[in-house]
């Protein structure tokens, strides 16, 4: 029971990860139609900026601002100089250009930083809660993780279906040209979802560094699990990121608690297939489905 | 005006004109894999087997306009075919290959279907899931398939009657390159027959083409099970020329370089595939020799070749948005407009 | 679509111009001389390591270790007067990566031989060719049994401790030492880890093994494993994991409280390495250790910390020198303990130097060298293992301290463990080996 218990609730706070780089890919989605596969790259890269500044000053709290403001920055930079130009080429373009500029970042990281992987401060305590005389695998700090993801993915939401500027971005999305008629800044709009989203993606990468250490490679599975999670949920819908995120940290949780970890690949794999063949669209979606 | 009437000869039928123009190719590499040395032959023959993985995918995401992001996990399934039939089994070359192709088309059938009822980015997450999870197999049947070591074969040795001094890889690459051709004429004719049409209409137009009676479902999955077996024949050359089937020669990175090679060659044309494969093949090497001609600190040169390749990816896209084979396209047909036009006057 | 002419131009082009592209950028092949890359003046070797990827951590700084004792023995001459030349290629430890920069550097950099290609289901792709092809494939970074095949792969030579020998010797001292308690095994899923567990169950009474958990290479969490471990009340933890999984693992253990008795393979115990992991969370010990203080491991070489041993004075000295962008630590000791090796197999080759004379060297005089190894090498020509044994060592205030003596063995189940009387070297004077 103990190691149900435990599996849960690691699948819990790694589920947590999970959501947030959903969310971050599922904003660029909403607020773009690109997916980006530079996302986990550039929320190492943040992440590694953050490590810096806070070698430097001890304060973990300036180190958190400092990787969401570069993210910031990371975000609007990326989309209006790389990006801009292949928004109206075919997709699979700006699916080459995002690999380009994952490469570029991974490269340049290990140029900076070097290859070895390091530490990387966490928020508060990791030591599990104490229950009945058993320590859990849960400790403070990963509830700080769930709660911060929480919030941030009903702030996401509250952004895009209460707030103007949520609605001229997703107008903005759907149909530029229209959008653009009514007054809505097309361009300003894709550079604040791809700012705002790599907000997001620098927050889950200073949440996860401590568990997971900070090098260049280090982030990659995360993004791959976040991608499958985002598309679980569907990629439109924030909510979906949250559950979809949760529902892949539990299953292979699970999964490799009770058979292994060889098989968590595949039982990623099934259960994504699983979901889509009933909904093509994701969970969160109301797609038709299409008969052979 | 000669020129314009020697090409008016050319042979009518699709079939024939194909045959022809495969039968020059190959002419073609037969003479240069004499020109060769032993290690540029080896990385003809790698270009060979990309070509035939990226002739697949490129029809798959250039006329059908399904983006597979799994098929370096097709390509081991056709690696491990070749690696079982020929290491454990002691087939021969050419059925081991045959057998490679139908295995992995059987295995595209029911992804093949799978995909056809996902879009966009969801089959790119499927598949996605599909390339991570599938070379797991191995690790977890490690007593058929080896395990993280893989299955290793040993190498083709070629006929006698080419003499002893015939190199193994000159031979490797003749093989690879049949391979490779076989892909081309099939495919080139593929694309130019009615199947061909069935897939573009349903890419541009999937209701339209749907309410003209084309089977929507059933043409995105043989259009995947077609690539599906390309990869198979791709993956299965590759077991034969690196004499490895090997979970860590499949990882993801495969499966975003072929998307790569394929854009970046050119979406959608044969001609792009060929293009792709040799980006595959000579980039690394490029941007590596280009890095260690600089002396630098051991992080920064180890690093420097993935920069070059970084930049060199956002910067073709950002410049030939079309790839390659639009570029080519462009300059070929501003040359043939600017001599029908000097032909005028 | 553009019309059919244009597209069979445009293959038609394409295919040529790929060609043309290799036959220009390709060079001469193999000069037919009978020592490819030999010179009077340089030998150079080729090697394959992990620069970039997954994989880099730590073994990308064991080359450019090995490299600068080349440059240290350059500097004082050389080897008869030859300096020596290692060209570092990377391969993402991706075997098809692997095989296509081996051939490069066999057939179009022609290199004498190939030095501490790492990696095992990297370098396994290449004995074949390595063999075939009869280039001397030196000392393979990996403790896989599978280079100690004197007679079917007559020109590749392991070098450090396998496997199995590891398992087989911790395994020996949990038996004496921590009779009747359970045990534990935390393994990577491959080569290292299952030959680990193959030696700890050669010597460990199986009723007392009460877990054992495999991880992937690449996974984020150990959290399944060791909540196992920990339900299964076990006393001792054998850890046969990477410096990375070793830092996770201990991270893991933190949280819910659980504090085995560590016994770790050499492969992921460095200080430096798990200790640099580990560092923050550590608050208050200064080397960030706190975490893996008192864990029980073995070494084959003087511990890396141990600043009195005139092995690692020399080896520091020489890492100031010319590798000082990189932390001194255990990875660098070792690229620079296999190079120092290099050199002496070198020079006991002779100053005719030939492929073969290479191989006879090491097959002859390689078990009577000594260096800074705290045992004897198997070499013999159908051994060709390497390192036989190690010393049982504990992580004491951060650093390594080795007791109890050198124990050497073979890899097969019933090979008895002996302890070795091996009188310590003394490095020459000026640091580069003779041939004796």
């Amino acid at each position: 029971m103990t190691k149900f218990i435990d599996l849960t609730l690691n699948g819990i706070s790694t589920g947590a990860i999970y959501a947030a780089v959903a969310l971050s890919l599922v904003l660029i989605w909403r607020a773009t139609r690109i997916v980006n596969f530079a996302q986990g790259a550039m929320l190492m890269f943040t992440t590694f900026i953050a490590s810096a500044v806070i070698n430097s000053t001890g304060s973990y709290v300036l180190g958190l601002l400092v990787a969401l403001a570069s993210g910031l920055v990371l975000g609007a930079v990326v989309e209006r100089v790389v990006m801009r130009p292949v928004e109206s080429a075919p997709p699979l373009n700006a699916v080459i250009v995002a690999l380009g500029v994952y490469t570029l970042l991974v490269a340049v990281a290990g140029m900076i930083w070097g290859n070895t992987p390091r530490s990387f401060p966490a928020a508060f305590s990791l030591r599990g809660y104490e229950v009945g005389g058993t320590r859990l695998l849960f400790s403070p700090n990963d509830s700080f993780i769930v709660l911060v993801v929480i919030a941030a993915a009903l702030g996401l939401a509250l952004l895009f279906q209460r707030t103007s500027l949520g609605l001229r971005m997703r107008a903005a999305a759907f149909q530029p040209e229209v959008a653009r008629m009514l007054g809505v800044r097309v361009g300003q709009m894709f550079t604040v979802g791809w700012a705002l989203a790599a907000v997001a993606g620098s927050l889950a990468g200073v949440l996860v560094a401590p568990s997971v250490f900070l090098g260049p490679n280090d982030f990659d599975p995360i993004l791959i699990i976040g991608f499958v999670a985002a598309v679980l949920g569907g990629l439109d819908s924030p909510p979906g990121a949250v559950v979809g995120g949760l529902l892949a940290g539990l299953a292979l949780s699970y999964v490799s608690g009770y058979e292994g970890s060889s098989l968590v690949p595949l039982a990623a794999l099934v259960l994504l297939v699983a979901v889509l063949m009933v909904r093509p669209g994701g969970l969160f979606s109301a797609s038709k489905e299409r008969r052979v | 005006m000669s020129a314009l009437a020697a090409r008016a000869k050319l042979p009518r039928s699709t079939m024939l004109r194909s045959l022809a123009l495969v039968v020059l190719v190959g002419v073609v590499l037969l003479i240069v894999s004499y020109q060769l040395g032993p290690f540029d032959d080896l990385q003809l023959a790698n270009g060979a087997f990309y070509f035939a993985v990226l002739a697949g995918l490129t029809m798959l995401a250039g006329l059908s306009g399904q983006i597979s992001l799994g098929h370096g996990a097709l390509m081991a399934v056709g690696a491990y075919t070749v690696a079982l039939l020929i290491g454990n089994e002691g087939w021969a070359v050419v059925p081991a290959l045959a057998a490679a192709t139908l295995v992995t088309a059987i295995v595209g059938v029911p992804v093949g279907v799978a995909a056809s009822r996902l879009r966009g980015p969801y089959l790119a997450g499927a598949t996605l899931a599909f390339a991570v999870g599938l070379p797991a197999v191995a690790d977890k049947f490690s007593g058929t398939f080896g395990g993280e070591n893989g299955l290793s074969i040993n190498p083709p040795t070629p006929p006698s009657f080419l003499g002893a001094s015939f190199s193994i890889e000159q031979w490797e690459a003749w093989i690879a390159c049949a391979g490779a051709l076989v892909v081309l004429f099939v495919l080139w004719n593929l694309t130019q027959s009615g199947l061909g049409r069935s897939m573009r209409a349903v890419r541009d137009e999937e209701i339209a083409a749907a309410l003209c009676g084309l089977r929507v479902g059933r043409t995105q999955a043989f259009a995947f099970t077609v690539s599906a077996a390309c990869a198979g024949l791709g993956g299965g050359l590759l077991a034969l020329v690196l004499q490895l089937a090997q979970p860590g020669a499949f990882p993801l990175q495969l499966s975003l370089s072929l998307l790569t090679g394929i854009v970046v060659g050119g979406l959608g044309s044969l001609a792009g595939a060929a293009w792709g494969a040799a980006v595959l093949v000579l980039l690394p090497r490029w941007t590596n020799d280009l890095a260690h001609s600089f002396s630098l600190s051991n992080n920064v040169s180890s690093n420097l070749p993935l920069a070059i390749y970084g930049v060199v990816l956002i910067g073709a896209m950002l410049v030939w948005p079309s790839g390659i084979q639009g570029g080519v396209r462009a300059l070929v047909g501003w040359a043939l407009r600017a001599r029908s036009s000097r032909e005028k006057d | 679509m553009a019309s059919p002419r244009i597209r069979s131009i445009g293959v038609l082009t394409a295919a040529a111009l790929a060609a043309a592209a290799l036959a220009a950028c390709g060079s001469s092949s193999s000069s037919g001389s009978s020592a490819p890359g030999v010179t009077k003046t340089s030998i150079t070797f080729g090697t394959h390591q992990p620069l970039t990827g997954p994989a880099a951590p730590g073994y990308s700084e064991i080359a450019p270790g090995s490299q600068a004792f080349f440059d240290y023995v350059n500097a004082h001459g050389g080897v008869f007067g030859r300096k020596i030349h290692l060209t570092i290629k990377d391969d993402g430890y991706n075997p098809t990566n692997t095989v296509n920069v081996v051939h490069q550097l066999v057939l179009q950099s022609n290199v004498f031989g190939i030095f501490e290609g790492l990696g095992t289901p990297t370098h396994t792709k290449v004995v074949g060719f390595l063999n075939a092809s009869k280039v001397p494939d030196m000392f393979v970074a990996s403790g896989c049994p599978c280079w100690d095949k004197g007679t079917t792969q007559p020109y590749t030579f392991g070098w450090q401790p396998n496997y199995t020998i590891e398992g087989k010797i911790l395994g020996q001292y949990i038996k004496q030492h921590f009779a009747g308690k359970k045990v534990a095994v935390l393994y990577q899923d491959d080569d290292f880890g299952q030959g680990g567990l193959a030696g700890i169950q050669d010597e460990v009474p199986a009723s007392q093994i009460v877990a054992k958990q495999a991880y992937q290479s690449g996974v984020t969490t150990l959290a399944p494993q060791i909540t196992a471990i920990k339900a299964s009340k076990a006393d001792v933890l054998v850890d046969f994991t990477v410096p990375i999984y070793t830092a996770i693992g201990q991270l893991t253990s933190f949280t819910l409280g659980y504090k085995p008795q560590l016994v770790v393979s050499n492969v992921g115990i460095d200080p430096t390495t798990v200790g640099g992991l580990l560092k923050t969370i550590s608050k208050g010990k200064a080397s960030g250790t706190g975490l893996i203080e008192g864990a029980i491991t073995d070494g084959y070489l003087p511990s890396p910390t141990d600043t009195s041993n005139p092995w690692i004075q020399l080896f520091m000295k020489i890492h100031a020198q010319y590798d000082a962008k990189a932390p001194f630590d255990g990875n660098v000791e070792y690229g620079m303990a296999n190079a120092y090796t290099l050199v002496q197999a070198l020079q006991a080759a002779g100053k005719n130097l030939t492929r073969q004379a290479l191989i006879n060297a090491v097959n002859t005089h390689g078990a009577s060298w000594t260096g800074p190894g705290l045992v004897k090498y198997r070499y013999s020509s159908s051994d060709h293992g390497g390192f036989d044994g190690a010393e049982m060592g504990q992580l004491r205030n951060g650093k390594i301290v080795l007791f109890g003596g050198a124990k050497s063995t073979d890899p097969s189940t019933s090979g008895a463990i002996t302890p070795v009387t091996l009188s310590p070297a003394v490095p020459p004077a000026n640091g580069v080996p003779s041939g004796q």
